[in-house]
């Protein structure tokens, strides 16, 4: 009888620290959220929008920013979902069984939680050093290179979930195998595919430490890929830092646009997969 | 006629596979070279500093940009110690969430809970460097380590990791911020493992009338030690790289110190800190160099994290 009373007891201890262990888990998202708008959304004005980074102590607003974040980000992916799709598709597909894409399927997924700040040393010894001067296309190569790991492993994860039924009947019709990839395979897996990039998005507009050295930051408007470009990560590392209470609202306020915005696009992401998993089109 | 343009049709077909082949090849080849690529830039780029310091670059302490003497022990020291702390607090966590999550929560209660650990993983580490230097800094500052110092600091044998002045800043509050980082990492990889577990098993455990905590303890755990201990690993691979959300709060002082509350820096902190601000070949070579033995250690730790996914999937396959 003791015996039973004391496993209860083991037991209800063991519970009790997993349901507190959840509350922290859940009470570290809600102090963040909580702290960035508390401390953002008094920021939150048009000149946010409208007017360029500011000098010290005076009022600006981070346009030059969200445009600069927005053009690496579009260059990032424009460059990292081609190759990455292509990469995917070859592992699912032309090289499922071979040997050599057990490797790259290994080094891919070992890229995949890789340091991203040696990602920026990477592109600053390849393109930085070579040009002689800090640039957004070495800005929009450094976000392609965290952005192809993703791209693959979505991808190939995503073409695996097309029928093999559909692929055969494609391949009955007498179509080559690229054809039935790209006339079949590819749209069954689209909404799959748009999920991969959703996050690819998400995560690259947060990233700051493969900008550090080569985008690098730029207080005034500028369009120019081949000269130092703003971008919202960096801005905030700078003006948190700073001592100016203008500097430190705006990184406030920065912080917590990138914040929802990538919220934002997991949300959407995670709605796509779970449409697509009830009964959507693929499976 | 027909025959002419049917003949040059399936020409056109082969050449089109043939080169969509060649394409998707080339682009998975390119993943490889990525990882090449990296290694040799980095060595390259480290070459002068590492030539120049030879062994030394590994055990001296001393990073002296005046004098051009850089050492990388104190950022390694910072790196392994923030990281080794981040995992006391994050993997006992993460195994009770994950045991929540799998074993305990009601159904309607999952999901909620579970998008909300994955939300946690999507915050990019800048936002938890500003929440960490602005909120937690100081609430360590003020109400957690005076206690430590005050309790833990006269302790024989532990007292000299609490000793010093609360700074706020330094190893310990980067530990804990690294801790809420990598959490949700490893709660997912240990919840998807934990899934794998048959039902039959817990089931039978549970028939012979074992309690909740046993068939976790006695199941589930043994089942998927590995998964879980290559979950264990990815996360220390996170914490070993992070860079933003360190740098805000390490205080980028290299030195080695036993204290825990005192600043210290670590390789992506000092990287992050120093790098476009270094004058002179020696200084940016020597911070390349800390990239090279950034990217040894990450990597080794990530790819025998994945080793152990990789043989638990495997092993997961053959039981179904």
């Amino acid at each position: 009888m003791n015996r039973l009373l004391i496993r209860k007891f083991t037991n209800g201890v063991a519970v009790s620290l997993a349901v507190i262990a959840t509350l922290i888990g859940l009470f570290c998202l809600g102090a963040i959220l909580w702290t960035l708008l508390k401390n953002g959304l008094s920021g939150v004005s048009l000149a946010v929008f409208t007017k360029m980074t500011p000098p010290p102590g005076e009022a600006g607003g981070l346009l030059n920013a969200i445009f600069g974040s927005l053009v690496m980000t579009v260059l990032g992916i424009a460059i990292g979902a081609p190759v990455g799709i292509l990469a995917g598709t070859y592992l699912a597909e032309y090289g499922r069984h071979s040997r050599i894409s057990s490797v790259i399927r290994f080094i891919n997924d070992v890229l995949l939680s890789a340091p991203s700040i040696i990602i920026g040393l990477f592109v600053y010894e390849l393109i930085v050093v070579r040009m002689g001067h800090f640039s957004a296309l070495a800005g929009g190569v450094a976000l392609a290179m965290i952005s192809i790991p993703l791209m693959v492993r979505t991808t190939e994860d995503m073409l695996r979930l097309v029928s093999q039924g559909m692929k055969d009947a494609s391949t009955a019709l007498g179509a080559h195998p690229w054809r039935t990839i790209v006339g079949v395979v590819y749209p069954a897996a689209r909404s799959g595919i748009v999920t991969g990039l959703l996050l690819a998005v998400a995560r690259l507009s947060g990233e700051t430490a493969p900008l550090l050295f080569t985008a690098l930051n730029n207080q005034f408007w500028s369009s120019n890929l081949n000269a130092p470009m703003a971008n919202l990560p960096v801005v905030i590392f700078q003006f948190a830092l700073s001592p100016y209470k203008e500097w430190q609202q705006l990184a406030w306020t920065g912080a917590l646009l990138i914040t929802l915005t990538i919220l934002l696009l997991s949300i959407v992401a995670r709605v796509t997969v779970s449409v697509l998993q009830s009964g959507g089109t693929g499976r | 006629m027909a025959a002419v343009i049917e003949t040059r049709h399936v020409a056109r077909q082969r050449l089109g596979e043939r080169l969509f082949h060649a394409a998707t090849l080339l682009a998975a080849l390119l993943v490889l070279a990525l990882l090449g690529g990296v290694l040799i830039a980095l060595i390259h780029g480290a070459w002068p500093a590492l030539a120049t310091f030879k062994f030394a670059f590994l055990t001296s302490e001393i990073w002296n940009p005046v004098t051009e003497k850089f050492g990388a022990l104190a950022p390694v020291y910072g790196t392994l110690v923030t990281s080794l702390i981040a995992m006391l607090i994050a993997v006992p966590l993460s195994f009770g969430i994950a045991m929540f999550l799998t074993q305990m929560a009601p159904a309607w209660l999952k999901r909620p809970v579970g998008v909300a650990v994955e939300l946690l993983a999507a915050v990019p580490s800048i936002i938890f460097g500003i929440w960490g230097l602005f909120v937690l800094a100081p609430i360590l500052q003020r109400h957690v380590q005076p206690w430590l110092i005050a309790h833990l600091g006269t302790l024989p044998g532990i007292g000299p990791l609490f000793q010093g002045p609360p700074y706020g800043i330094g190893i310990l509050t980067a530990s804990v911020v690294l801790s809420i980082m990598v959490l949700p990492f490893i709660t997912a990889v240990m919840r998807d493992v934990i899934d794998t577990v048959p039902d039959v098993l817990k089931e039978s455990a549970y028939g012979l009338g074992a309690t909740k905590w046993e068939v976790i303890w006695n199941v589930i755990v043994p089942h998927s030690r590995t998964g879980m201990v290559g979950g264990v690993m990815l996360g220390l691979g996170r914490a070993l790289g992070e860079t933003m959300a360190v740098t805000f709060v390490i205080g980028n002082a290299h030195r080695v110190t036993a204290s825990l509350l005192a600043p210290g820096t670590t390789i992506s902190a000092s990287i992050a800190n120093e790098f476009t601000e270094a004058v002179g070949d020696l200084y940016t070579s020597s911070l390349v160099g800390l990239g090279v033995l950034l990217f040894l250690i990450t990597f080794s730790v990530i790819a025998a994290a994945r080793f152990m996914l990789m043989r638990m999937d495997r092993r997961a396959l053959s039981s179904l």
